[in-house]
C-alpha cells in the first residue's frame, strides 16, 4: 500500500515537472544537434519526398535555410509530415520547433492557437481546378457543383464563404488529406478541385489526364503563407523571421550562392551589416555573426530558392508575381538589417 | 460479574481492521481526487501560459463549414460548431445503427451456414469468414469506396434505377417520399411497432398461453395499421419528389453518399464475419443430446434449430455479439479515411482544427463514445439477463 502511494506521489511530482518546459527553442534545437520542421510530405514544389527520399520543395528549402543558419549545415533537419488538421497540434505539442507548410496566416491562429506567425514567405490565393469537358469560364458558373476540398483548412472555409456570398449552391465532399481529396476529384466525385493557387498547378501534374483539367482564372481569397512558431519564445520567433527575411534581402541586394564570397568584401554599408562583416547583429538574434553568409552559401537567396523550386524551369512554372520584391512589383519588402 | 463483558480488548483505534482499511481508502480517494485536480490546474495553467484558447465557448460560435451529409438542418452561415457536432453524432448513429442491424443479418446467416451439412455452404461460410476477418477493416473500406464505389460510371454515365432513380459514382440518387401532415403518421408507425414488440415480449412470456396468437399476422398487422388509419385520418398524401439531372449534379430526391454505401457495407460485412463465429461458437456449446432429443420428439431440422438450439445458445452468444456491436460503432471513426462525416471527421478533424480547442474537442469526443458504448452495454447485458433461460 505504501508503496502505491509512494507511486502516486512519484506521479504527481512528474506531472509538475513534466509541465511544457519553456526553455528556449534554440538552446533545445541546439542540444539535439537537428531541428524538426513540420511540413507537408504530399505537395510537390513545396515539400515532397522524391523518388530517392530525399526532401525537396519550396518550404523544405526555408526549414533547410534555418537549420543553415544554426548549424551552418542545411541537413540537420529532420522533416515531419503533417496533414493539415494535425499540424498545429504537433507544434503546440512540441512535435515540431517550426512549422513551415503551406500555413495560411490568420488572425485566429494567431490568437487562439498559442502560436505566432512570423513573416509572410509566399503570397498565393485560392482558386479552382476543372475538367476542360465541362466548358468553364468563371467560378461564377458552379452553381450546385460538387467541391472536393482538404478538411481542417481555410480554403475548407473560403469556399463556403464563397458560394455563400455568390448565392451558389455548394455540395463539398471534405477529405483528411490532399491525395485522398484530389484522388475523390481525379475519379469523377466532384466537378471541381479548390486549394490555393500554388497547389492547383502541383496537383494538377498528379492527376491521371493533367491536360484534361484547366485552371479556372478566380481567386477568391488572400493566402498568406507563414511560418509558425509557439507563442513565447521571442527570440525564436526573431530567428526564423528574420531567416526569410534575410533571403529577401539577399536577393534585394544580387547575393547569390555564387557570388557570397565576392559580395563578402564589398564596401556597401547595408552588404556589410547583412554578411555580418560590419556589426553584430547575428549574435544579437542567438546566431553568428556570419549567419546569412551560411544561408545564401548553403541554401540560396529567396529568388534563387523559388526558381529552384517552383518556378520556369520546374514542372510548376509559377511566376514570380505577387511574391516578387517590392523593386520589382511584388510584394515582398523585407526590413532593413540595423 | 461484568469482568468478561466490560474488559472487551483494547485494541487501539488504528489497529482495528476496520478503521484502518477505512483510512487507507479514504486516503486513496483523497490522493486519486488530488491527482485529478492537479492534472487539471496543470492543464489549464499550461494553456493559459501557451495563450491557447480555452473553454467551451466555441460551441455557439458559426461553423462556416460545409457538411456533405446532414440529417438535420445545418447550413454554414447559420449553424454553430454545436450543431455541426450534432450532425456528426447523428451520422455516426446512423451508420452504426445501420451497420449493427446488416452485420447481426449476415452474422447469424452465415454463422448458421457454417454448420450446414451441405459442404458447399459450409465451406464458402468459412472462407467468407476466414477472408474478411483477416484483412484490416481500414483497406477494406478503401476497397470499397476506391475499387467498387468509384469504379462505377461517372455522373454523365448514370445507370438509371426502375422508379425514377440513378446511380453513379457519386451515389445513389432516389424519389424522396414527401407526406403532408407526416407527424401523426410518423407517430402511429411508431406507436405501431412499440406495440409490435410489446405483443411479442407478451406472447412470449405467456409461454404456451400465447402461442395461440399467430405471430407474423399480429406483428404486421399492428406495425401497418395505425400509420394507415393516421393517414386516413390526417388526410395525408404522399408525393415523390424526383431526381433530376442538373447542370453539374443530380437535384432533388433522396441521396445517398457513396463515403456512405463504403463505410456501411465495410463495417457490416467485417464486423459480420466475427459475429459468425460467435454465433458458430454458441451453437456449437449447445450440447449434441439437446440436438438428439429434439429429433426423437419428431422435430425436423429446421425447428430443432429455432426452437431447441438458439435459445440455448443465446447466453453464449449474446456477450461476444456485444463486444461486436461495440466494436463495430468505435470502428465507424475509422469514417475519416474516406470522406465520411462522421463525429470523428467532423469535430475533430474540422472543428478541433479551425478552434484549435483540442482537449475540449477530444474530451466530448471521447465522452460521447463511451456513452455509447456503456448506453449499447448496458442494453445488451439487459436482454441477456431477459433471453437467459430459467434454469431448472
Amino acid at each position: 500500500m505504501k508503496r502505491v502511494f509512494v507511486a502516486i506521489l512519484a506521479a504527481c511530482a512528474a506531472l509538475t515537472t513534466g509541465a511544457p518546459a519553456s526553455a528556449a527553442t534554440l538552446d533545445t534545437v541546439k542540444a539535439r544537434g537537428s531541428l524538426n520542421c513540420g511540413t507537408n510530405g504530399q505537395l510537390p514544389g513545396f515539400a515532397m519526398p522524391d523518388a530517392q527520399g530525399v526532401w525537396t520543395g519550396f518550404d523544405v528549402e526555408l526549414c533547410r535555410a534555418v537549420a543553415a543558419a544554426i548549424f551552418n549545415d542545411p541537413s540537420k533537419v529532420k522533416f515531419v509530415a503533417l496533414t493539415a488538421k494535425d499540424r498545429f497540434t504537433a507544434l503546440q505539442a512540441g512535435d515540431v520547433d517550426v512549422l513551415i507548410r503551406n500555413t495560411t496566416w490568420t488572425l485566429s491562429r494567431d490568437t487562439q492557437l498559442g502560436l505566432n506567425a512570423t513573416s509572410t514567405y509566399y503570397y498565393d490565393g485560392q482558386g479552382f481546378i476543372v475538367r476542360k469537358s465541362l466548358k468553364l469560364n468563371s467560378a461564377l458558373e458552379l452553381n450546385d457543383a460538387a467541391v472536393c476540398v482538404q478538411q481542417g483548412t481555410t480554403t475548407e472555409l473560403n469556399l463556403s464563404d464563397y458560394f455563400r456570398a455568390n448565392k451558389m449552391r455548394l455540395k463539398s465532399v471534405t477529405f483528411a488529406t490532399l491525395d485522398e481529396a484530389l484522388k475523390a476529384y481525379d475519379t469523377g466525385r466532384c466537378d471541381a478541385y479548390t486549394t490555393d493557387a500554388s497547389q492547383l498547378y502541383s496537383v494538377r501534374l498528379k492527376l491521371a489526364r493533367p491536360d484534361e483539367h484547366v485552371v479556372l482564372p478566380e481567386i477568391i481569397s488572400k493566402e498568406p503563407f507563414a511560418a509558425f512558431v509557439r507563442h513565447g519564445d521571442d527570440q525564436w520567433f526573431d530567428i526564423v523571421r528574420w531567416v526569410v527575411f534575410a533571403m529577401l534581402n539577399a536577393e534585394e541586394f544580387g547575393i547569390t550562392k555564387a557570388n557570397i564570397d565576392e559580395q563578402a568584401k564589398s564596401d556597401n554599408p547595408e552588404i556589410k551589416r547583412l554578411l555580418g562583416t560590419e556589426g553584430n547583429f547575428g549574435e544579437a538574434l542567438g546566431l553568428t555573426k556570419d549567419w546569412v553568409v551560411r544561408i545564401v552559401k548553403l541554401v540560396g537567396n529567396y529568388g534563387e530558392v523559388f526558381e529552384r523550386t517552383i518556378g520556369q524551369n520546374t514542372p510548376l512554372k509559377i511566376s514570380r508575381g505577387q511574391n516578387a520584391l517590392w523593386t520589382k512589383g511584388g510584394l515582398h519588402y523585407a526590413p532593413p538589417v540595423r | 460479574m461484568s469482568r468478561a463483558g466490560s474488559a472487551a480488548p483494547t485494541v487501539p483505534l488504528w489497529r482495528r481492521p476496520r478503521v484502518r482499511s477505512l483510512l487507507w481508502q479514504v486516503l486513496l480517494c483523497l490522493a486519486v481526487a488530488a491527482l485529478a485536480w492537479f492534472a487539471i490546474v496543470n492543464v489549464t495553467e499550461n494553456l493559459a501560459r501557451a495563450k491557447i484558447a480555452s473553454g467551451f465557448g466555441f460551441w455557439n460560435v458559426t461553423a462556416g463549414f460545409d457538411i456533405s451529409q446532414t440529417l438535420i438542418a445545418y447550413s454554414a452561415q447559420a449553424s454553430t460548431y454545436g450543431r455541426a457536432f450534432w450532425v456528426g453524432l447523428l451520422n455516426t448513429l446512423l451508420v452504426a445503427g445501420l451497420g449493427i442491424v446488416l452485420a447481426t443479418a449476415l452474422g447469424f446467416t452465415v454463422g448458421i451456414a457454417r454448420l450446414s451439412q451441405n459442404y458447399l455452404v459450409a465451406k464458402l461460410a468459412g472462407w467468407f469468414v476466414e477472408l474478411i476477418r483477416n484483412i484490416p477493416l481500414l483497406l477494406q473500406l478503401l476497397f470499397w469506396y476506391n475499387a467498387v464505389l468509384k469504379a462505377l460510371p461517372d455522373i454523365r454515365g448514370s445507370i438509371a434505377v426502375p422508379g425514377g432513380g440513378f446511380l453513379n459514382n457519386r451515389g445513389l440518387f432516389l424519389p424522396d417520399p414527401q407526406v403532408t401532415a407526416g407527424g401523426p403518421v410518423l407517430a402511429a408507425l411508431l406507436g405501431g411497432l412499440a406495440a409490435a414488440v410489446a405483443f411479442g415480449l407478451v406472447r412470449e412470456r405467456l409461454g404456451a398461453l400465447g402461442r395461440g396468437a399467430p405471430r407474423v399476422v399480429v406483428t404486421l398487422l399492428l406495425i401497418v395499421t395505425p400509420p394507415l388509419v393516421a393517414a386516413l385520418v390526417a388526410g395525408s398524401t404522399v408525393s415523390f419528389t424526383v431526381p433530376e439531372m442538373g447542370r453539374f449534379n443530380i437535384r432533388g430526391g433522396l441521396e445517398v453518399l457513396p463515403e456512405f454505401v463504403a463505410l456501411l457495407l465495410g463495417l457490416s460485412i467485417y464486423t459480420a464475419a466475427f459475429i459468425a463465429e460467435a454465433v458458430r461458437a454458441g451453437l456449437m456449446a449447445v450440447p449434441k443430446g439437446q440436438t438428439e432429443a429434439a429429433h426423437a420428439l419428431g422435430l425436423r431440422r429446421g425447428a430443432t434449430l429455432r426452437l431447441v438450439i438458439v435459445p440455448q445458445a443465446m447466453r453464449v452468444i449474446v456477450p461476444p455479439l456485444t463486444n461486436q456491436y461495440l466494436n463495430l460503432t468505435k470502428n465507424s471513426s475509422l469514417a475519416v479515411a474516406i470522406g465520411y462525416p462522421d463525429l470523428v471527421q467532423i469535430f475533430t478533424g474540422t472543428v478541433l482544427n479551425n478552434t484549435g480547442q483540442a482537449i475540449e474537442v477530444v474530451v466530448i469526443t471521447m465522452a460521447v463514445y463511451l456513452t455509447i458504448s456503456l448506453a449499447t452495454s448496458a442494453l445488451m447485458n439487459g436482454y441477456n439477463a431477459w433471453i437467459t433461460p430459467t434454469e431448472r
